[in-house]
């Protein structure tokens, strides 16, 4: 079984209360489930797309062939019936739409009517949609109407048993109805967690003792934000919206300094913002996570569409010489053990760690067995209380072997604390002196970088151990790349390699990445972007050039039959 | 009880005659009178002359960008609000590259205390017009004189209900340091411009130009009187007023939030534990 689920119509109709009610349904069904979503940047109208595939095998990316189409828009139908697989279906209300579609890939289901009959009002039409599908594939209504009832909890028995009611009326009728639906759900297994990018870095972030939190909205960030403002209370987090970008870096500096942990979010033209912010982090050792959640540009370019166009900036951004960290999570997991990461990363060697995301990964909702807390570190390396009490002299940015001073909490001893955005000496004071400056400037960067390189994992290697053909990418391809691994493998011997903990790059004694790209006959770089960013810094750093590269760059993912397809036709080539 | 040899700090990169020696030693005095000790604040500064004052003190020191101490000050009082958090700028640096996080400092009201050493002028990048300079001036960089209207701190602080908005003089040390004291005994927001004389570059507002407007505001003057704080502001010229302008009662930002009721977020444990709770949520 492996289906996938269109839902098409404008802003405000309804299609993510669809598809986040569908997605809970298989993921607690225990599916494995994906989900994309692909929206305009608007609150009403336009047209908008909430894509589910579910399967009783791992799925981790969209595919252009669809099952069935939820048409809530006139649109819906022109744009994708072409999409639809042999035995696909499209369910629409005819009435709505005022247009009648004869032929046989044709179901008109009155959702309208059916809520006014059932549910008692034409609100529910979209619950009636939800049954409708779970009719059409043959799902009892069960795990749905749980839902229905958690949804709707606080507005009482009677919204409850109105939507059931809606629920069941699309459900019979698609029973009886959908004679060609010869869809088959398979066995229910044990209920999955369903998560997507954005909450997954929020809830690696509380997991990981973040305190504070200051950004300003900017798609496709401000999931992270919204994520963690929920969290407020619960956690005792204080979320800040900041006037700015420039405040939001420098108020999580400000907190980060007082001795919380602290982070910030944002898209590209937030963090070209917050570029000073980042050199100040350097520059006074002040531990901050930094995430960047691309969207194509230049400029405010597509807002909600996806790109992975921002790796060299994230490389360069900002003026002077000082370590960074970059991830690039591919999946909501990885976001979630990074993020975990990059807290720790900051606060080990006191520098900005970057998460860099997209569109893509920040809305796309994954299921796993669960994360396990387990795996999580957190050791406070900061000086706090008695310890800080206890010695008898202290420097900010004393010089030690690793570069690493230790970083007290002010106002817990008598010792004052005191940085500058000014090359400073070891107590934090302004000079200008030649000596001191190089002290410092290496203290910064070259004693901190190698223990900082040596604890950036390998990548991640999948597929035929002398593949012929290796696949290279990194954050938000994984799934894809994953899936085409597995569909390529039966033709030639593929692999990939996928680089999450991105830069700096991997050394390649633990792992010789290098030496299988340099033994395969093609190595062939995937990038959501027009340039080949990813394969630019690849051989700047390691002279690899790769043989190929398949770039996309029209604002929209890798979907599964667009990449084999563009890998057929490379390596068919040669 | 400290005394003033514990606040002592570095030697000055100021010019002879600055009107900023005069803040410095008034602000240590200013603390020693409040009892404080070096440790119990923090002095979150940006980049110009005036910024540089916490290097010549000995306290907590966050010496940030240009323009940007508001908000590094904003996350360290969220972040420990029993610290006391002042942050110390230039004209240009609060008024010209820092000013929307002036305004929403403000609004918040914050408990941060502001002080500006205000010359009129861009002192360490060698003598630019500010936007308090005075319409008309000549500078190297404005050849023609200033068009710009010049700015009023005072005004747009009461615009914006400002919790505490009061103008001192460099050359009143001890009604300086009155100010200074009230400022930080108020619990939000406290802007203190301080008339700065710039020897080196400001020709015109020089030592001898204030004494001869300045005046205090009189005793039976109520700086709770909103519109009549906005008119008293407006002065400027030949006679220009020194004092507590306006005040108000506001809460602090911080005391409205209420996870830091009983203590300050940096004291707060991490208890990885309740993280199973969150997790529960997405099936
Ligand atoms: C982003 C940025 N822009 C410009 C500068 C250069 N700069 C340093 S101080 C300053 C102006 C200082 O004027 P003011 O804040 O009034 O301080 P003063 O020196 O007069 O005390 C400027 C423009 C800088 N350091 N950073
Ligand atoms: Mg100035």
């Amino acid at each position: 079984m492996d289906y996938t689920i269109k839902i098409g119509g404008e802003a405000g109709q309804g299609i993510q209360t669809i598809g986040d009610t569908l997605g809970l349904v298989f993921a607690r069904s225990g599916y494995h489930v994906f989900t994309h979503q692909d929206y305009e940047s608007r609150v009403r109208g336009g047209h908008n797309v909430f894509q589910i595939r579910f399967s009783d095998h791992p799925v981790m990316a969209s595919k252009d062939r669809v099952d069935i189409i939820v048409a809530l828009d006139r649109e819906s139908i022109v744009n994708y019936e072409k999409e639809l697989t042999e035995y696909g279906q499209i369910i629409y209300d005819s009435m709505s739409l005022k247009k009648k579609h004869e032929r046989q890939q044709f179901l008109d289901i009155p959702f309208v009517k059916l809520a006014v009959e059932h549910g008692g009002s034409k609100i529910m039409a979209n619950t009636v949609a939800v049954g409708a599908v779970m009719g059409m594939i043959g799902m009892e209504l069960e795990m749905l109407l749980a839902i229905l009832k958690d949804t709707f909890k606080k507005k009482g028995e009677e919204v409850i048993r109105q939507n059931a009611a809606a629920a069941m009326a699309g459900h019979d009728y698609a029973v009886k109805q959908c004679i060609k639906c010869s869809f088959a759900a398979a066995p229910l297994a044990k209920p999955k967690m369903l998560i997507a990018g954005n909450d997954a870095i929020g809830l690696g972030a509380v997991a990981s003792g973040c305190k504070f939190y200051s950004a300003y909205p900017m798609t496709p960030s401000t999931g992270i934000m919204n994520y963690i403002a929920g969290k407020e209370t619960a956690y005792g987090i204080i979320v800040e919206q900041a006037e700015d970008e420039i405040a939001a870096i420098n108020m999580a500096l400000g907190a980060s300094f007082a001795g919380v942990r602290a982070m910030t979010g944002t898209s590209g033209g937030g963090f070209a913002l917050m570029v000073e912010g980042l050199s100040l982090a350097a520059m006074t050792e002040t531990p901050v996570v930094i995430a960047l959640a691309q969207r194509p540009g230049p400029a405010t370019g597509l807002p909600t569409r996806t790109e992975q166009g921002e790796l060299q900036f994230a490389l360069h951004a900002a003026h002077g010489e000082f370590p960074r960290v970059i991830f690039a999570p591919g999946t909501p997991e990885q976001a979630f053990y990074l993020t975990n990461k990059a807290f720790d990363l900051a606060e080990k060697y006191q520098i900005p760690v970057i998460i860099l995301t997209d569109q893509y990964l920040a809305d796309s909702q994954w299921t796993y067995e669960g994360f396990d807390t387990g795996r999580l570190k957190y050791t406070d390396y900061r000086l706090r209380g008695d310890a800080f009490r206890n010695l008898s002299d202290y420097k900010r940015h004393a010089f030690t072997d690793d570069g690493v001073s230790p970083l007290a909490v002010p106002g817990d001893a008598k010792h004052v604390v005191v940085t500058d955005s000014d090359e400073h000496d070891e107590e934090g004071h302004i000079i200008e002196d030649a000596g001191t400056r190089v002290k410092m400037a290496e203290k910064r960067m070259s004693r901190k970088l190698p223990d900082i390189i040596k604890e950036i994992e390998p990548p991640h290697y999948y597929g035929d151990p002398e593949a012929e053909v290796v696949l290279a990418g990194w954050g938000s391809t994984f799934g894809v790349m994953k899936e085409a691994v597995g569909l390529l493998s039966s033709g030639r011997k593929t692999a990939m390699l996928h680089f999450s903990e991105l830069y700096p790059l991997p050394a390649t004694d633990r792992f010789d990445y290098l030496r299988i790209l340099k033994a395969a006959k093609i190595g062939i770089c995937i990038e959501n972007n027009l340039t080949g960013q990813f394969a630019r810094l690849f051989r700047a750093e390691t002279g690899y050039e790769f043989t190929h590269q398949i770039n996309r760059y029209d604002g929209r993912p890798f979907t599964l039959e667009y990449l084999t397809g563009e890998m057929d036709a490379r390596i068919g080539r040669l | 009880m400290p005394a003033l040899e514990d606040y002592k700090g570095g030697i000055p990169a100021w010019c002879p005659g600055c009107g900023n020696f005069n803040i410095l030693n008034t602000f240590k005095e200013a603390v020693v009178e409040l009892g404080m000790e070096p440790h119990q604040f923090t002095v979150v500064s940006g980049i110009g002359q005036a910024a540089k004052f916490p290097h010549y003190l000995k306290c907590n020191t966050f010496n940030g960008l240009h323009g940007r101490s508001l908000p590094v000050a904003t996350g360290l009082k969220l972040a420990n609000h029993e610290m006391t958090v002042v942050a110390v700028t230039g004209d240009g640096d609060c008024y010209g590259e820092g000013g929307n996080h002036l305004l929403h400092a403000i609004r918040r009201n914050i408990g941060v205390k502001l002080f500006v050493h205000d010359n009129q002028i861009y002192g360490l990048t060698k003598g630019q017009a500010s936007p308090t300079s005075m319409e008309g001036i000549k500078t190297k960089n404005q050849p023609l004189g200033v068009f710009s209207e010049q700015l009023n701190p005072m005004t747009l602080a009461i615009a914006l209900d400002c919790s505490f908005v009061a103008r001192g003089f460099a050359g009143d040390a001890a009604h300086l340091k009155g100010l200074m004291k009230e400022a930080m005994k108020q619990e939000g927001f406290s802007l203190v411009d301080i008339l700065q004389p710039c020897v080196t570059f400001n020709k015109i507002n020089t030592f001898e130009w204030y004494r001869q407007r300045v005046y205090h505001l009189e005793p039976e003057y109520n700086p709770e009187d909103r519109v009549e704080a906005f008119r008293r502001s407006l002065e400027w010229g030949d006679r220009i007023p020194l004092g507590v302008l306006f005040r108000n009662n506001r809460p602090a930002y911080e005391k409205r939030i209420s996870i830091i009721e009983d203590s300050p977020l940096v004291r707060h444990a991490f208890d990885i534990s309740k993280v199973e709770a969150a997790l529960k949520e997405f099936y």
